[in-house]
């Protein structure tokens, strides 16, 4: 009698393939991806509906604990900002203390802790209780002059750009408010009051998405 | 397949020494889960820390009038809502004039049920005013003011209730000294 053979196959499959493919796609969005930065303060933003994205180039001004941090976009811009600053408050700084500031994301202390921050290593200046905030009240007004300076800044440095040629539309510099979503409203107030006295009329809310039904 | 049968083929004859052939293929699994594993972290982290954003215009401080858009034209008091903020996720509502109200203040709450609903009627009878006067292009104008117990929470729920319901024009306003009054009175400060 002539048996059936059943043919035998392998269970094994070809993974090359797959493998290749799998790889194209984490080099893609390894390089892709921007590395979330340490901040010095985590917020807990509030929800909202609105889909519109946080523009790429922003300056954003962190607000919990009534406390306010400053994070300028860019290291030029973060330079320029504080050879400002250091001219109107009088303060020289060090060519590697302008590098160290021109490498960090976010601050929060005055300026007279400032120094003693840009000192610190990069990973121990978000630890604990180390910065206080910058001052933000009518009396001691540094984040004003933070954010005035910023724009200035920012502004000269496009100005440069495109004086070099480059194909970059002028903008003022957008400002984003990233306010913890249990501050309570006079200190935020404080804070729009601070653009406002700037002309800076349009600026941006950072919140989360809202998922629940709203 | 990658994978070369090794598999004795023996019984040869003569006992020739044949050189072992070794196995080329190498098991891919192993490499291919933690392939996609990096893949998902990185989409999902990638997707994910981009914050969303509300663009708020402020008016300018130059002319403090909130009340008036633009000095020369007077709003309609009909048409002129005030949402004041109290403690406690609270808020309050009127339509006029504080001294002498349209609509006498009402205390009501956030979300759908709340506002959004009482915000949606007073749109409907803004547009059905203006176009009684002739203006269809315009209607409701909503004043935000918040009181100082309120939190940033509040604030932004009652923005996000604007771009859901798009009256005419909305600002934030500061708070006067007899709302705040009026708040007190109704345990809402």
């Amino acid at each position: 009698m002539a048996k059936v053979k059943v043919s035998k196959k392998s269970t094994r499959i070809d993974m090359t393939a797959m493998c290749d493919v799998a790889f194209l796609l984490l080099s893609f969005f390894i390089m892709s991806a921007t590395a979330k930065q340490p901040e010095p303060h985590p917020v807990d933003t509030p929800a909202s509906t609105v889909l519109d994205k946080l523009p790429e180039e922003v300056a954003t001004i962190t607000v919990g604990d009534k406390r306010a941090f400053f994070n300028i976009p860019g290291k030029e811009v973060k330079i320029e900002t504080l050879k400002r600053i250091s001219q109107e408050y009088n303060m020289s700084f060090t060519e590697s203390e302008y590098e160290a500031f021109g490498n960090m994301q976010g601050f929060g202390v005055p300026l007279n802790q400032l120094k003693g921050l840009l000192a610190l290593e990069a990973s121990e200046r978000n630890a604990g209780d180390i910065q206080k905030g910058i001052p933000f009240d009518t009396i001691n007004d540094q984040l004003s002059s933070w954010v005035t300076q910023a724009r200035e800044a920012s502004k000269a440095v496009l100005e440069e750009r495109i004086r070099d040629g480059e194909d970059v539309q002028f903008k003022d510099l957008d400002i984003a408010i990233k306010g913890d979503a249990d501050e309570d409203y006079p200190t935020i107030k404080r804070v729009i009051d601070i653009l406002q006295d700037q002309n800076k009329n349009r600026f941006f809310l950072v919140t989360g998405l809202r998922n629940e039904d709203f | 397949m990658a994978e070369l049968n090794t598999g004795g083929d023996g019984g040869g004859k003569g006992g020739k020494v044949r050189s072992k052939k070794m196995n080329p293929a190498v098991d891919l699994t192993a490499m291919v889960d933690l392939a996609f594993l990096l893949i998902t972290f990185f989409m999902l982290t990638t997707s994910l820390s981009k914050p969303q954003s509300m663009p708020l215009a402020m008016p300018d401080k130059s002319d403090k009038e909130i009340n008036e858009p633009d000095d020369k034209t007077k709003i309609p008091e009909e048409r002129l809502m005030t949402i004041l903020i109290g403690k406690d996720n609270t808020l309050l509502w009127y339509v006029g004039k504080f001294e002498e109200p349209k609509i006498e203040p009402a205390q009501s709450e956030f979300g759908k049920e709340g506002i959004r609903k009482i915000l949606l009627e007073q749109i409907a009878r803004a547009k059905a005013l203006s176009k009684r006067d002739g203006k269809p292009d315009e209607g409701l104008i909503v004043n935000i003011k918040a009181s100082d117990k309120a939190s940033y929470r509040n604030l932004v729920d009652i923005l996000d209730e604007m771009a859901i319901t798009h009256p005419q024009l909305y600002a934030i306003g500061d708070i006067t000294e007899p709302e705040v009054k009026l708040l007190e009175e109704k345990g809402l400060l």
